[in-house]
């Protein structure tokens, strides 16, 4: 089977989980005990005012008509508005959006880049000190709750310290980047604007950092593991035969063939950090869907929420096929089928 | 006639004596891994820390309501050990009496979970076909977006407090242990003593429940354990959004959410808290991480 149709069939079975993630999430916003119309319209409002609020909303008509046009409005680009700012939802998601992928893919990286080395050091070093420290780090952090720790490093780094910003993406007097992405780094790179470049990797830094604590485990954990078994395989005693220095053979051979496994945990911690993004973001004013969505969560909004859990959906799915992809490059013997 | 009904009994005994002969040699390489150890006597003190939290506790009062103005924002001193808060309660007392909150919070989501998801993916490793295929897409619809989204959403929609917490994550949290489920029973359902027990006549019930469950309870336990910490961990976070425990319950995330706005001045009020909850989920990491090492020796050689 030819991997260009392997990806179409990946990307047709997203759409019925897509859609009933859809419906999930309108339960959800139907189930509510409270009154979100009555808490939008205020204290004041009298009833004709609430029903008003109601039939212009469309929550007047059955739940099934409700449903059919919140999905109608999806496909058309219409993701409803919140009830609050009366701003719509695609718009705030769009504008948003950028912001949590770039800190997300920010804490994916670190957590890439420290825990595939502690990995492979914990194999080469099996049950010796060094894999026994890696491990014990690895736990250490990540038992930490991220919110609390963010808070920490916020006041260390930033207050004593003063080594890094304490909040946002940029100082107040520095004017974004145009954007291209929305994603600060990338498009102060397009522009060639290497300070606002630096002083945006300053911002995410810290925020970053925290997040990746909760990938670290998992990372050094699989790739450990798999580096473990990749050890003992037949070609790697054939390599050592025939002389072929054990550097090599790890990072050469042996990494390649272990690496297959991490890419699937680093692709499902993606999707975690995505949800820990949003504690993340509370404490730095990060201003992404985390903040968005606690906002929208507190004061029962559930356009925005919806919005979110669809927007989270597509992103995971995509990243999952990206995944798959990535994965037939490394192992040329998968076979797609 | 006399002698027949004893060969019974003695095989019994023989499959049981095999088994515990296993669980006993678990327990040699559980005790032989240091880490957990240190894991196990750490919960062992968060245990007795919560029994006998009340005596304990030099305000076990503060932990329902009772303020103190007078001794508001106080510092660390001998009177308040971890210094007091915004309306003078004592954080030491608030934190010991949140212990046995926390464990029963983690309890809670980790049965409940277990529960919905053995069920679930049992039935459809189980059954197969298109039962399989439905529940699996069920799986997959909660797999699709990360777990705290979906447990602030139905948080949210329940309404702030900590039973609808607690709700709201077992909700999103089952679909791992139906998953793990199923690829056990799936695998188990081919083995010789399945088919031997259909052939003797057994019910799918009796199966399920006394031949397949019972060999699959290793990594089940395993996930079980590992997850609880992080169990805690999600209500804490929900608690800290503000959409868990309400005050004045002394949850440790509401206690840190409390506490943000004084930090670092009063620095006090949202670290002890911080550092009861790392305690916790740093205790049942390093249990779980040991008892995969047991259950499971191919993930550590």
């Amino acid at each position: 089977m030819n991997i260009r149709f392997y990806i179409l069939r990946r990307i047709v079975l997203v759409i019925p989980t897509l859609l009933g993630l859809s419906i999930l999430t309108f339960s959800i916003a139907r189930i509510v005990p409270g009154d979100p119309v009555g808490l939008a319209a205020g204290p004041q409002a009298t009833e004709e005012i609430k029903a008003a609020l109601r039939r212009e909303l469309g929550l007047d008509q059955p739940l099934p008509i409700q449903y059919v046009n919140y999905m109608t409005g999806l496909f058309r680009g219409d993701w409803g508005e919140s009830l609050y700012t009366r701003r719509s939802v695609i718009g705030d998601l769009r504008t948003f959006w950028p912001a949590t992928l770039e800190l997300t893919t920010a804490a994916v990286a670190i957590a890439t880049i420290l825990g595939v080395p502690a990995g492979v050091i914990s194999a080469m070093y099996r049950n010796r000190l060094p894999d026994h420290v890696a491990r014990v780090l690895s736990l250490f952090f990540v038992s930490f709750p991220s919110f609390w720790l963010a808070m920490i490093f916020q006041t260390w780094f930033g207050l004593e310290l003063g080594w890094f910003p304490i909040s946002k993406r940029l100082p107040v007097l520095v004017a974004p980047p145009a954007a291209t992405t929305g994603l600060f780094l990338v498009d102060s790179l397009i522009q060639l604007d290497l300070q606002t470049f630096l002083v945006s990797l300053r911002h995410l830094f810290i925020p970053a950092l925290v997040l990746s604590f909760g990938a670290f485990a998992s990372i050094t954990r699989i790739t450990r593991a798999s580096m473990v078994e990749a050890l003992e395989k037949d070609f790697v005693r054939m390599e050592r035969a025939i002389g072929i220095p054990y550097r090599i053979i790890i990072f050469k051979y042996v990494l390649r063939n272990a690496l297959i496994a991490t890419i699937t945990v680093i692709s499902l911690n993606f999707g975690w950090l995505m949800a820990g993004a949003i504690l993340i973001e509370t404490i730095f004013d990060w201003p992404g869907l985390g903040l968005y969505a606690v906002k929208a969560s507190l004061s029962l909004d559930f356009q925005p929420i919806m919005g979110i859990a669809i927007l989270y959906g597509i992103v995971f799915s995509i990243v999952n096929i990206l995944t798959d992809i990535v994965y037939g490059i490394l192992d040329p013997r998968i076979r797609y089928g | 006639m006399a002698e027949l009904p004893s060969i019974q009994p003695e095989k019994r005994k023989s499959a049981r004596s095999a088994r515990w002969e296993n669980f006993a040699r678990g327990i040699y390489r559980f005790r032989s891994n240091t880490l957990s150890m240190i894991g196990l006597t750490m919960l062992i003190f968060i245990l007795l820390v919560a029994v006998f939290a009340p005596i304990i506790a030099p305000y076990p009062e503060d932990a329902s309501g009772k303020t103190r103005v007078i001794a508001r924002l106080q510092p660390p001193s001998a009177e308040f050990a971890f210094g007091t808060d915004k309306i003078g309660r004592d954080i030491f007392s608030r934190v010991v009496m949140g212990t046995g909150l926390a464990l029963q919070v983690g309890t809670v989501i980790i049965l409940l979970a277990t529960t919905i998801g053995v069920t679930i993916g049992a039935i459809s490793g189980y059954a197969g076909g298109w039962l399989d295929d439905f529940l699996m897409r069920i799986t997959d619809i909660f797999l699709t977006v990360p777990a705290l989204v979906l447990a602030i959403a139905i948080s949210a929609a329940l309404g702030k407090g900590i039973i609808n917490a607690m709700i709201g994550i077992s909700l999103v949290w089952w679909p791992g242990f139906a998953r793990l489920t199923r690829s056990l029973v799936l695998s188990l359902r081919e083995e010789p003593f399945v088919e031997a027990a259909y052939g003797i006549g057994a019910g799918h019930m009796r199966i399920i429940f006394r031949h397949i469950l019972p060999n699959a309870v290793s990594p089940i336990i395993i996930k079980m354990t590992t997850d609880f910490g992080f169990a805690v961990l999600t209500a804490a976070a929900l608690g800290f959004i503000g959409l868990g425990a309400q005050p004045p319950t002394p949850e440790w995330g509401a206690m840190i959410n409390d506490g943000r706005r004084f930090f670092p001045d009063e620095w006090w009020i949202a670290t002890f808290p911080g550092i009861a909850i790392w305690l916790m989920v740093f205790s049942w990491n390093l249990i779980g991480d040991g008892l995969r090492d047991v259950l499971d020796p191919r993930s550590r050689r």
